[in-house]
């Protein structure tokens, strides 16, 4: 017994090592992707990518650790582009020094400035506003700034997924940035005493508990509306999605919080060449459209229209806050959110 | 009474003393001493990774989390274990006894069917239950329509997404552990002293008390204690459910705080609570020792009691609660949504999924088990205090988040490789790359890596009824260690050793933290092909791949089962 068990053990290191060189990442016509973003999201992109350039793409998509994976690989990591969501990650990936600057005439010239960093250490490809869901049946209100989720005419019908979550964080750090962090402190404890409940499970149950009665408001990413309305298989999403009314909450400039998703060379790129295409195509108006079809986000190119599905929400004005002001402020944010015990819920 | 000395009944305690002044050596063979050690030290390679990222932290985080984050997620975490450990434990040992002590309807069926919930990853049974509980969901419409509320503000009903409701997920699906267990105990030990004590006048009630469940303790606490490893290391459902236990604040520290150091030191400071845990139970049975005194009685077969009256009907609505709810719910929820999706099923993803979950899943079983034997046994022959620290050592990084122990082993395998490369390019002239790290090796040393305490808790509760007499006999008779492990203590333990295999198949299946950080491109296996659609909040997607998952699962479990029970009869 012990025999065959070592032999199925070699036999299995074996096929496990064959399996790694069969996919092994230097072969030509090949990129590679580290992703955080997950891959149904982005294989429409992809798809359309390979049609245009014969160009294949391997995905990996992690959900923690992808910097750390490519710093512990080294000058050997496979990866060649790194595609994610926030604008925290992206210069985080920075910091950790797992990105090369890429400056790209093309690219600079289909991507506003805003949305890519300076020295061309990461880009911006889509962008999606943090805004209020609001229950059709029970708020007239059809205006609404992010101050007044703190006001106490609201107590005990908001609902939020935790205040750890990454677009919480991106949110909480803008008001910081816009407020100071003792107005936004104050602001965070007046949120929490207006919660129904406390806070769970993603965006999407928010508007579920709206579509429940459980809140009459909820804070959530506009992209799920568009995919809880547009959903043909799960009845329950697409009444939850039509049970709300999508409200663009503003800061004291008229603005509404945005956030990005975005990709990044790889420091040791094996495959340069094809990632920086891969990259221009990414920022081109073929892949902005598929980006604002298929996941309702809004495009990063100027001019180019979001879906109609959320073209119906309204108008976006999005914020004009360096998205790197708000990538420094997650830290902040995050103790503040410990501080006021947001994720306890409105009892304690 | 076993409290105290040999628990064999009195002419067993008697040879036992005999059998402990036999002339027998303590094996002192250094190769096996050495390789011994080698493999504990692979095992606990991550540990000592993660102990040197959490050394060069500075600390700066440390006033935050004690002020505002360990105090609350210490109190979470331990309610959350001692709710898990109560629930787990009442339902173990409860449902192992019934099956084997009673004869009832169903209850071949439904001593297999115990088993079911092992295969639902706790995350995806999070889920299920906060489907089934949310106001949309049948249970709350039930109770609408029967007392005719109209809306949520008319009525009051338990908030699943809490502590006490990660706990009852939690022990739903994991209370297998502890029923597994307890089992073998009942089927290869229990009643032969229990009719010792009957004949002496006890009533069977103050023998379940006073003698069997005494005599189970060793095996209960083997399987609790893997189920607060489980419980403390879950990040699905208690995210899911906005519980902050000591693994979120892990994740935060890690993750929003950008401080992987401050995270590593409390993942460390969870292990240290494991390991004081596991040492205070040690110390509490210091005097105890549980085996048979002769290999004869590990093959009789207990005869049960049939039930009779209400209580024949009302035994196996009972013993099914648990089944229903670690089972029942899940696969009720994911199915409603899987039978939308009957075409992914064919589909070429989930297929390939599926193939990879079987090839890693049997190599990791496999691995597992077999240093677990022989972990243990060069434990049983040599026993020394080193031995038994390294071999209880080694099973410590089951109690670490998934992704954490994943992260400790990718350092290390990243720092191998590329040592190893270096030294190519040095001195062979060529590049040798990546040889480990983002290969599916990877994927099935962090499973085996993380499971090994699995096996070795299944193994080691089954060598804890083999008396050292047994060997110490072949041994006397000229056999070598080895001969004397394979011939005489391996077929004794085969049920042992089937629960195991099965235990770590099955949790490799469902294993998601370690397995997404260190795959190759394109690998996936079924966890990871729900756990990318449940991200991205559409587990619905993903409920194709989680019914394979169960299904997946389910099938070394029934198989182990219908073993067990084939070998306990066919020695009647």
């Amino acid at each position: 017994m012990k025999i065959n068990n070592a032999r199925s053990a070699i036999a299995g290191y074996a096929f496990a090592v064959a399996a790694l060189f069969t996919t092994s990442a230097l072969a030509d016509g090949v990129v590679n992707i580290y992703t955080y973003r997950q891959p149904d999201l982005i294989k429409p992109v992809l798809d359309a990518f390979t049609a245009d350039t014969g160009i294949k793409t391997e995905v990996l998509f992690l959900d923690k650790g992808l910097e750390e994976r490519i710093q512990a690989e080294g000058q050997n990591s496979p990866a060649d582009v790194i595609m994610t969501v926030d604008i925290a990650r992206l210069t985080s990936a920075k910091e950790k020094g797992v990105t090369q600057p890429l400056v790209d005439e093309e690219i600079n010239k289909l991507l506003p400035a805003e949305y890519r960093d300076p020295e061309g250490n990461w880009f911006g490809v889509t962008k999606r506003a943090r805004v209020v869901y609001a229950s059709k049946d029970r708020v007239k209100d059809t205006a609404i700034t992010y101050a007044d989720l703190a006001d106490p005419k609201w107590k005990g019908k908001i609902c939020i997924r935790s205040g750890q979550h990454d677009y919480n964080l991106a949110l909480f750090s803008a008001a910081i940035a816009h407020w100071g962090p003792e107005k936004t402190e104050e602001w965070m404890k007046g949120l929490k005493a207006n919660l129904a409940k406390k806070p769970d499970g993603g965006d999407r149950p928010q508007a579920g508990a709206i579509a429940a009665g459980e809140c009459d408001i909820a804070i959530g990413n506009t992209y799920y509306v568009g995919l809880m309305r547009n959903n043909e298989k799960d009845p329950k999403e697409k009444e939850w999605g039509n049970a709300i009314n999508v409200l663009f909450p503003t800061f004291e400039n008229g603005l509404t919080h945005v956030n990005i998703s975005g990709a990044a060379l790889a420091k040791n790129a094996p495959n340069r060449d094809n990632a920086v295409k891969l990259i221009r195509f990414l920022a081109s108006h073929e892949a902005q459209q598929v980006y604002a079809e298929k996941n309702y986000e809004y495009p990063v190119e100027p001019g180019l229209e979001p879906s109609e599905t959320v073209k119906a929400f309204g108008t976006l004005k999005a914020d004009t806050l360096p998205l790197v002001d708000i990538a420094k402020g997650r830290k902040a944010a995050s103790e503040m959110v410990d501080r006021v015990g947001l994720d306890d819920g409105p009892s304690s | 009474m076993p409290t105290t000395g040999g628990a064999g009944g009195v002419s067993d305690t008697a040879f036992a003393a005999n059998a402990r002044a036999l002339p027998v050596k303590r094996l002192r063979h250094p190769l096996i001493g050495a390789l011994a050690l080698a493999v504990g030290i692979v095992v606990i390679l991550p540990v000592i990774s993660l102990v040197f990222v959490a050394l060069s932290g500075t600390g700066e985080d440390w006033p935050h989390l004690i002020a505002n984050v360990l105090p609350g997620a210490m109190r979470t975490t331990l309610a959350l274990l001692a709710m898990v450990a109560a629930l787990t434990s009442v339902a173990g040992v409860a449902c192992a006894w019934a099956v084997v002590a009673y004869d009832f309807p169903c209850r071949r069926i439904l001593s297999w069917a115990l088993v079911l919930p092992l295969a639902v990853p706790p995350y995806l049974a999070a889920y299920a239950f906060g489907e089934f509980f949310h106001y949309q969901g049948p249970v709350q419409s039930l109770v609408r329509t029967i007392f005719g509320f109209q809306t949520i503000r008319d009525y009051w009903f338990p908030d699943i997404r809490s502590t006490w409701g990660t706990a009852f997920v939690l022990a739903s699906v994991l209370y297998p552990y502890v029923y597994l267990t307890t089992r073998i105990v009942f089927l290869m030990q229990g009643r032969n002293i229990a009719d010792v004590a009957r004949t002496l006048g006890a009533r069977p009630r103050r023998v379940f008390w006073r003698v069997l469940l005494p005599v189970a303790r060793p095996a209960i606490v083997a399987g609790v204690a893997l189920v607060l490893m489980e419980t403390i290391n879950d990040i699905g459902a208690a995210e899911y459910f906005g519980v902050r236990t000591l693994t979120v604040a892990v994740y935060t520290t890690w993750l929003n705080r950008g401080s992987l150091e401050g995270g590593a030191q409390i993942a460390l400071l969870m292990l240290v609570l494991v390991v004081l845990l596991l040492v205070a139970e040690q110390w509490a049975r210091r005097r105890q020792r549980f085996h048979a005194g002769r290999g004869t009685h590990l093959k009789v077969h207990p005869p049960r009691v049939a039930l009779k009256g209400w209580t024949r009907f009302a035994m196996p609505v009972a013993v099914a609660l648990p089944i229903l709810s670690g089972f029942g719910v899940p696969i009720t929820i994911f199915g409603q949504y899987a039978s939308r999706r009957l075409e992914q099923f064919a589909s070429p993803d989930v297929g390939r999924a599926f193939g990879n979950s079987l090839m890693t899943a049997s190599l990791t079983a496999t691995l597992t088990v077999a240093i677990a034997l022989f972990l243990l046994n060069a434990q049983r022959l040599s026993k020394t205090r080193a031995m038994a620290a390294t071999v209880r050592l080694a099973s410590v990084g089951y109690a670490l988040p998934g992704g954490i122990l994943g992260l400790g082993l990718l350092f290390v395998l990243a720092r191998f490789d590329n040592s190893v490369d270096a030294f190519a390019r040095a001195y062979l002239g060529f590049s040798t790359g990546l040889l480990l790290t983002g290969s599916a090796a990877a994927v099935i040393l962090a499973c085996t890596i993380r499971f090994v305490a699995l096996a070795e808790g299944a193994v080691r509760s089954g060598m804890e009824k083999l008396p050292a007499s047994l060997d110490e006999a072949a041994r006397s008779l000229g056999k070598t260690p080895a001969q004397s492990a394979t011939s005489v203590l391996l077929p004794l333990l085969k049920p042992a050793i089937m629960t195991a295999a099965v235990l770590v198949f099955v949790d490799t299946v469902k294993e998601l933290s370690a397995t997404i950080l260190l795959r190759p491109f394109g690998f996936s296996t079924l966890a990871t092909h729900v756990y990318e659609n449940a991200s991205r909040g559409v587990p619905e997607e993903g409920a194709v791949a989680a019914i394979v998952i169960i299904i997946t699962a389910m099938v070394p479990v029934v198989l182990l089962s219908g073993a067990l029970v084939r070998d306990a009869e066919a020695s009647l």
